[in-house]
């Protein structure tokens, strides 16, 4: 067994299959000195033809590894910061995402989208500190977001060797991770199978991104009173909702807690389908971002907007209690 | 017009801003970290100088200077750097949002290029208004390879706009050369929309304060955009995250010769002695009573998160209820 962070295991995703597929290569800015110790080592080790810093033009090179997609390259972007997403939306959503329907299956387009840090880093304030995976999700780009090391190691992987646009986002509240893996044991992980942490018995927690953690403190900390099924979907898009489903049979009971915006984010769309499709014995609840958030830059004010634990663990002893729908 | 003195005095405020910022960082009173501008003061007190206070700017994620020459209060922007009540933005902004609308800072942006159409709207409107008001806007090297830059440039150019571009070359957009960045030449890009475009000494607070007042003139007059490209270098990191990550891109030679001529000695040596003296310890104790104050000053109350989001006042569904 060895310590693996959750940097280290994106580094380590992207070598692997730079190192096992010579198409893959990496677009970003400062990728070759790797300020977000990301794509550390890559220039190296497979020169400055796969690993290309780019200018700040960030329509542009998103566009291009469309169109060196469309020709037989599978590139990876990172993007330095969340709201870079914004710049590339439309060359993401209305152009590699629509290629392959638009085109009547013609082409592909394998391009994988990284952001490092994403959601609050702690003092970038507004303009740095959003977490739009739900804006990916409701257009239908593929998005992960995963929690763990093992599981950063994991999607990446599968985004990478993805025929798709895949959009990864590795939370900043996940980024210090580190875990005792089986480096031989470390595999890909699909699309759309989400990930129990915990098993429980009377609620489920549907926790994104780095927000799992803080789920499993919660469950451990109500242990004696509440049992907590931890369920971490890994990718919100295509979204496990068997493993949910199977999840409610047992429990009945539903709290998600979701980094996102409140409106329109994609813990609504997890209580929607809980309520349309699966079994709820008691109303559910979701711990969001307020509606339409711009984190302020101070540190209460930006700590104010983000989903906490103790509104976590109010939720769950809420749902838990409630009485069953009338 | 300012005179030599006042120029030494905003250059050394601007350094002397930054050391300290740069100590509260070290000392976690400021949260995050911020981008100095040290080396870089010249430009933003030359282009100042040329401004009158109703004149507006818009400023980028390496902008204290750019809001200090304008003339934002010292004190109410080492408070927001701190995240306190009582600074500019209220604590909402930051290093990176610093605004003062009291002294024309329309706002420092933490989005590369994306103030650039900002301040040329902002042109048009004075001129529609009926006002000679000029927007100024300053951006890096690393933005002229973004799209929205060379789009504003356009517009500018088509309509005239009362807008002065700054691009301060600092020779480098993080650890990319400007050479490995920007095909062909920065003022040749303003060029091609028909955009009188010149290179300046930005370590020179004077050459910059000529250049910026011939702009400023030509703005006024109905005669449209201008850009400056000031040449100048970056003294310390590009964010102070570098002082503990330490990446290696520039060698210390480099380095070193970057720091050779230094706007604060250029600026100096034009002034006596005595009064430099004066300037300086007017400056230390103007710095000592901002970082008293920022530091004395009120924390914000997490119950105002969401103030100001909207304009009207607009209350918006909380993340749990
Ligand atoms: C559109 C955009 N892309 C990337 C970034 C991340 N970033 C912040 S500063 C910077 C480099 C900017 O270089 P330059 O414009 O030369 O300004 P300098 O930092 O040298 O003052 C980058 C890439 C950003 N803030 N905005
Ligand atoms: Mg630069």
């Amino acid at each position: 067994m060895t310590i693996l962070s959750y940097l280290k295991a994106l580094n380590r995703a992207i070598t692997d299959e730079m190192e096992r597929d010579p198409t893959v290569c990496v677009f970003g800015e400062d990728v070759r000195a790797a300020v977000t110790n990301v794509t550390a080592g890559l220039v190296k080790r497979f020169g400055a033809e796969r690993v290309l810093d780019m200018p700040i033009s960030e329509q542009a090179f998103t566009g291009v590894a469309t169109g060196a997609a469309l020709s037989g390259q599978r590139p990876l972007i990172e993007y330095q910061i969340p709201a870079l997403l914004f710049l590339a939306f439309e060359q993401i959503v209305n152009q590699a995402h629509k290629f392959s329907l638009m085109t009547g299956g013609q082409t592909r387009v394998p391009v994988t989208y990284l952001v490092p840090s994403s959601g609050s880093r702690d003092g970038w304030a507004g303009q740095h500190s959003d977490h739009p995976y739900s804006l990916f999700a409701h257009v239908g780009v593929k998005t992960a977001v995963p929690a763990t090391p093992a599981d950063a190691y994991g999607l990446l992987v599968t985004a990478l060797r993805d025929d798709d646009p895949v959009v990864v986002f590795a939370p900043a509240g996940a980024m210090g991770r580190r875990e005792d893996v089986d480096p031989a044991a470390l595999a890909p992980v699909p699309l759309g199978v989400g990930r129990i942490h915990r098993p429980g018995t009377d609620v489920t927690v549907v926790a994104v991104g780095h927000l799992v953690h803080d789920a499993l403190e919660v469950a451990e900390e109500l242990s004696g009173t509440i049992s907590v099924e931890v369920f971490d979907p890994r990718t919100l898009h295509p979204f496990d909702w068997q493993g949910l489903a199977a999840s409610l049979e047992r429990t009945g009971r539903l709290v998600v807690v979701d980094d996102s915006n409140r409106s329109c984010g994609i813990g609504g769309e997890i209580l929607a389908t809980a309520a349309e499709q699966m079994r709820l014995t008691a109303p559910p609840k979701r711990v969001t971002r307020p509606d339409g958030a711009v984190l302020p830059f101070a540190e209460e004010l930006d700590r104010a907007l983000q989903p906490s634990r103790d509104q976590l663990r109010t939720a769950i002893q809420t749902v838990a209690k409630a009485g069953g729908f009338r | 017009m300012a005179d030599s003195a006042a120029l030494y005095r905003t250059v050394r405020l601007i350094r002397r801003f930054e050391e300290r910022a740069v100590e509260l960082v070290r000392a976690k009173q400021i949260f995050g970290g911020i981008h100095p501008c040290t080396g870089q003061e010249a430009i933003a007190a030359g282009t100042c100088a040329a401004l009158r206070r109703d004149d507006v700017i818009t400023s980028t994620h390496r902008g204290h200077g750019h809001v200090l020459a304008k003339g934002a209060d010292p004190a109410r922007m080492m408070a927001e750097l701190a995240g306190r009540a009582t600074g500019l933005n209220r604590g909402r902004g930051g290093s990176m949002h610093a605004a003062d609308f009291t002294v024309g800072v329309l706002g420092a942006n933490a989005i590369v290029g994306a103030a650039a159409p900002i301040a040329t709207g902002a042109a048009w409107a004075a001129r529609r208004a009926g006002s000679d008001r000029v927007a100024l806007t300053y951006f890096g090297d690393g933005a002229v390879s973004q799209g929205v830059v060379l789009e504003a440039f356009n517009l500018a150019a088509l309509w005239r706009a009362p807008v002065i571009f700054v691009c301060e070359n600092n020779g480098w957009a993080t650890t990319t050369r400007t050479a490995d960045h920007a095909a062909g030449s920065i003022t040749g890009r303003a060029e091609a929309f028909g955009i009188p475009a010149a290179r300046v000494d930005g370590m020179d607070p004077e050459a910059v304060l000529a250049a910026t007042a011939e702009a400023v003139a030509r703005a006024r007059g109905g005669a449209g955009p201008t850009l400056l490209e000031c040449l100048t270098y970056r003294f310390d990191a590009h964010h102070t995250w570098e002082h503990t990550a330490r990446p290696r891109y520039r060698t210390p030679e480099e380095v070193e010769a970057g720091r050779a001529r230094d706007p604060l000695a250029v600026q100096g040596a034009r002034i006596p002695v005595a009064d430099r003296a004066r300037i300086d310890a007017d400056v230390e104790q103007l710095m000592d009573a901002a970082v008293r104050f920022a530091l004395d000053a009120p924390l914000p109350d997490p119950a105002t998160a969401l103030d100001h989001l909207y304009a009207d006042g607009t209350r918006v569904r909380a993340g749990a209820a």
